[in-house]
């Protein structure tokens, strides 16, 4: 016996330790993968040995092992033994190595809940501390209402080290059981008030993370806070407190009031930056919460935007960063005050960081005016060319669009040069944003009917360029630009300068080396423009000069007929069998120009996005009627798996015999539905046709949702194409008319902006604001459609939870759950009834018993333990 | 705050401490993206980054990175002092504090740590205090060799 015990201390004096493990580590740099399974193979011998002390040798190993990326989630039961140890230093071992690897989901932490509570209540401070330190980081729920009691009595320990970290662990018991909040409030705001600062400012800390999160139940502690603010000099407790006090500040605008001169205070005369900081934004908080009326709040903001340009101008890159941030809050609610400091704000743009860039971008987002606009984008151009290939010239190049495109081009008052930046624009290679400078200078070409020429002059130089074609292999490139240039083209072709000459630049060969969206818009409009040509050309009678351009349609179309993409080989083969007809035709010299163009009658306007919905129904119109005989082999159709087909698959059923009769009607609905319920490929249909079925005649059967039909269909305003046109052209009038004042004062600025020479005869025309859009402002729903806050909330969320009123007293049924102290000896029986007669709910119940079964095994492995000791 | 990593400039993790549970996977890749996100920063860049939805402040000490996330309304000045004040500590405890000191008593600078903080928020504010704490901890700690011989 005694050589067996020899034998072993010395092979345990061969165990490595931590230091050995590491120093091993970085000693097996290039076979590391192995040396640690080595290791973890020793770690799990070491485990399987009775000796606490190798035991936690090999848990602390394990914690290292588990830094740097093993899982030892196995082990789990060996941490909890060691933190069953008697001794300090293991112990702490324990409960390090559980709170790096312990989670929800650790089947075995049901088993630390009494050593828990047996370490809390220890003598010894340290393995109390120890054990709430280790429990803050794995707390589940079930820990949390077992030991919330037992935490709550620590909260009035003796000494303030205890008191300290039970105070600050309450926080996360609440968090993980909301239940337990009201019962221990009380306390909490007695630490408050607690001699020791520790757990005062520990106690500011916990309530002020509360408060923020449910602002409301904690108004009545304001007074209390603004004691303490105005009595306390330690920095971190100010924070905290401040920042408190933003977050009430909504609720109680008294309260703003009153805070603002002790804030000002408190940012005249700190020399501390973060509170500084804390201030400013708190300040702001306070200022966007309260009305604007008051007059003396102008001052304040005065210094905080002060405050804030000194921030920005210090040369430490964090602080500039910071004021930024708080200026663009200020920026959303008085935009005026920030921007006379415009000027610093560019000269951030300048900065080697790009976070401080990308602050200052935002901040000019809300910073132009029509005044401004031009100079700014000026600038902004100047950083895209400098800032080659990187994701910040894309950055720029969204922000430019967005800044020039907002509230429908409100600061917008020459168009010419709004193009001219976006053709500026398209010269960028290797972005990703083609589409936004295309999807511009659609929206642009199309609303603002005056700019049309120019544009179109521009687009048929972008046609014209060669390098856009070469950047065509890359998606949603630059190339995306040609498409839009095609279409304002071909659309408004009548403004070309040089109709041929475009025409032959977009049935180039090059062009079938873009992609195909694209090639598909040219070929449609090479048909307008041709259509355009021919009539120019029948007009003046040049027979040979039209049948020139036909034979140019016929030789160049064919290679678009041969491109690989759908629409395109559909679109030319349809416009070349028309072409080919047109020749015919012009062979025998019949005019054909007036025919080809009323293919391209009418004009296209924008129509707003909700305006299908709007649309109201005609009189006398019954939708619900049958249209169509119904097909009587609609059915077996239906089976069919056609996945490609569902729209048709959808209609058929919706074919309607045109006499309703009513148990006919009865019965081929149900077994239509039944047919459609089998077939696993058919799309339920939305509500609507199911709302249709409802009002037909005495149907009562079917369990649809009561909902009115002609919800969406009664409207004002409605933006049917003819009416915008109008609508339009009133306003520009109007506008025009008012403009014109302006307009002569504002021709000297202009000249500034980046506009061709070319340009400047047509001025007249564009400086009227493009119309608003058409938009409806109400928007429609059904009936039974439930405002859309609620869905934002997360259930789970833990804060919500903590939302709890905590004024009222407290009812019995809220005690917390307390455990009675049980004999180990004792039958077994007496203990279930106790336990019963105290809880409320079965879930606890249940969980008491699995609980204290554990607790029985647990304690019998430790009686046969401490046995097992003795012996030896 | 709602966790804390330390690693070295090859991207070496040398400490984490989770302040919200999150299972092992989630953590892993968590580190991996911040490692990477915040080595790719320049020096002259400030030291805050937005990520995901959170806010990440980091400060370079020697060849270790000091990285913590804190949520929106938490303010960022007062994490970069929490982050000094723990080097501070260390360097006070170690005595010159250098990478290798935590590399080799990573346990002890996890103590150190859990003194400082708890759940996420400063538990004391003065720094004798912890220290004194500290050591009064390592006081009861028993050599090693003692008790593996004793038992």
């Amino acid at each position: 016996m005694a050589l067996k015990m020899v034998k072993g201390s010395i092979d345990r004096m061969f165990d490595k330790n931590l230091q050995d493990l590491v120093r091993g580590i970085r000693n097996h740099k290039e076979d590391e993968a192995k040396y640690i399974s080595q290791c973890i193979d020793e770690i799990k011998q070491e485990l399987k040995q009775d000796n606490i002390a190798v035991k936690a040798n090999a848990v602390c190993k394990l914690t290292y092992l588990q830094m740097l990326g093993y899982d030892i989630s196995w082990a789990a039961f060996n941490i909890i033994e060691v933190m069953s140890a008697s001794k300090f230093t293991f112990k702490r071992i324990g409960y390090l190595a559980a709170s790096q690897s312990f989670h929800e989901g650790t089947d075995v932490i049901m088993l630390t809940t009494n050593q828990i509570r047996k370490d809390l209540s220890s003598p010894s401070q340290y393995d109390t501390g120890v054990a709430l330190t280790g429990l803050s980081c794995f707390v589940t729920p079930d820990l949390a209402r077992d030991l919330a009691n037992d935490i709550m009595t620590l909260m009035s320990h003796t000494k303030p080290y205890i008191r300290k970290k039970a105070v600050l662990i309450m926080y996360k018991v609440f968090l993980k059981y909301p239940e337990s909040l009201r019962p221990a409030f009380p306390r909490l705001k007695e630490k408050l008030e607690d001699p020791d600062p520790g757990v005062q400012s520990a106690a500011v800390n916990v309530i002020c993370e509360l408060a923020r999160r449910n602002p409301k139940n904690y108004l009545s502690l304001a007074p209390l806070f603004f004691k303490l603010m105005t009595s306390s000099t330690n920095n971190w407790v100010l924070i905290k407190i401040i920042k408190l006090f933003g977050a009430l500040t909504p609720l109680e605008p008294r309260l703003g009031k009153k805070l603002i001169e002790p804030l000002t205070n408190l940012i005249h005369s700190t020399s501390a930056m973060s509170l500084l900081y804390e201030c400013v934004n708190t300040v702001i908080a306070v200022l966007i919460s309260l009305s604007s009326g008051m007059p003396n709040h102008s001052a304040s903001i005065q210094l905080c935007v002060q405050k804030l340009r000194i921030l920005i101008e210090d040369s430490d890159q964090n602080l500039k960063y910071l004021g930024l941030l708080a200026m663009s809050k200020i920026l959303k609610t008085h935009p005026k005050s920030v921007q006379s400091h415009k000027d610093l704000i560019l000269q951030c743009l300048d900065d080697k960081d790009e976070s401080i860039r990308l602050r200052a971008l935002d901040l000019l987002y809300g910073m132009v005016s029509k005044k401004n606009l031009m100079e700014i984008v000026k600038k902004l151009m100047t950083h895209v060319d400098k800032a080659e290939g990187t994701t910040y010239r894309d950055e720029l190049l969204t922000k430019i669009i967005d800044i020039c495109s907002q509230s429908n081009y409100q600061y917008i008052t020459n168009f010419e040069w709004y193009i001219s930046i976006l053709v500026e624009l398209t010269r960028l290679e290797g972005t990703r944003h083609g589409h936004l400078i295309a999807a511009q200078m659609l929206d642009v070409a199309i609303r603002v009917k005056a700019i049309r020429k120019f544009a179109v002059s521009q687009m048929s130089a972008l046609l014209d360029s060669a390098h856009l074609l070469a950047s065509s292999t890359q998606r949603n490139g630059i190339c995306e630009v040609l498409y839009a240039a095609a279409w304002i083209c071909g659309e408004f072709s009548e403004h070309l300068q040089e109709p041929h000459h475009t025409l032959e630049a977009m049935l180039r060969p090059k062009v079938t080396t873009l992609p195909g969206h694209i090639q598909a818009v040219y070929v449609q409009n090479v048909v307008k423009l041709y259509a355009n040509i021919l009539q120019q050309k029948e007009q003046a009678g040049e027979a040979e000069g039209a049948q020139a351009v036909t034979q140019l349609m016929v030789d160049r179309l064919p290679q678009f007929v041969q491109s690989a993409d759908l629409e395109v080989q559909e679109r030319a083969s349809c416009i070349l069998q028309l072409v080919k007809h047109i020749q015919k035709l012009q062979a025998k010299d019949v005019p054909v120009a007036e025919e080809v163009s009323t293919l391209f009658a009418g004009e296209l306007n924008p129509v707003a996005p909700k305006a299908q919905k709007k649309v109201p129904v005609p009189e006398g119109l019954d939708l619900d009627a049958w249209i169509n005989e119904p097909l009587s082999d609609s059915e077996s159709e239906d089976e069919r798996p056609r996945a490609v087909f569902h729209e048709e698959e959808q209609r058929r059923p919706k074919h309607r015999p045109s006499e309703a009769d009513e148990e006919e009607l009865a019965r081929r609905r149900e077994a239509r539905k039944q047919e459609q319920a089998n077939n696993p490929f058919y799309i339920k249909s939305s509500p609507s046709p199911q709302k249709r079925y409802q009002d037909a005649p005495g149907v009562e059967h079917i369990p649809v949702v009561q909902i009115d039909l002609s919800v969406p269909l009664k409207v004002p305003g409605l933006p049917m194409s003819d009416q915008y046109v109008k609508l339009e052209e009133e306003r520009r009038h109007r506008q025009k008319l008012e403009k014109d004042k302006r307009r002569k004062k504002r021709k000297e600025k202009e000249k500034k902006g980046k506009r061709r020479h070319s340009s400047l005869p047509t001025e007249s025309d564009e400086d009227i604001a493009p119309a608003q859009q058409v938009d409806i402002v109400t928007e429609e729903m059904p009936e039974n459609a439930l405002p859309s806050d609620e869905d934002d909330k997360d259930p789970n969320d833990p804060y919500r939870a903590l939302d709890i009123d905590l004024d009222k007293p407290l009812a019995d049924s809220e005690k917390l759950p307390i455990q009675k102290h049980r004999n180990a000896e004792t039958s077994k029986s007496p203990e279930k009834d106790v336990p019963v007669v105290e809880k409320k709910s079965k879930k606890p119940k249940k969980k008491e018993k699995k609980h204290k079964e554990k607790e029985r095994d647990k304690e019998k492995k430790k009686q046969k333990e401490k046995k097992a000791e003795d012996l030896d | 705050m709602q966790f804390m990593l330390l690693f070295s400039r090859q991207g070496k993790l040398r400490l984490q401490k989770w302040y919200v549970p999150l299972s092992d996977k989630e953590k892993k890749k968590i580190t991996r993206e911040l490692v990477q996100t915040v080595l790719a920063r320049k020096p002259k860049m400030c030291s805050f980054l937005e990520w995901r939805d959170l806010k990440i402040v980091y400060k370079r000490y020697a060849s270790l990175y000091f990285c913590c996330a804190i949520e929106d309304q938490d303010n960022e000045l007062i994490t970069l002092e929490i982050i000094h004040r723990y080097v501070e500590l260390l360097d006070k405890y170690f005595g010159s504090v250098c990478e290798l000191d935590i590399i080799f008593n990573f346990e002890k600078a996890y103590f150190i740590l859990d003194e400082f903080l708890l759940g996420g928020e400063v538990q004391e504010t003065s720094k004798k205090n912890v220290l004194k704490a500290i050591e009064q901890a390592d006081l009861l700690q028993e050599p090693w060799m003692h008790s593996v011989l004793r038992e």
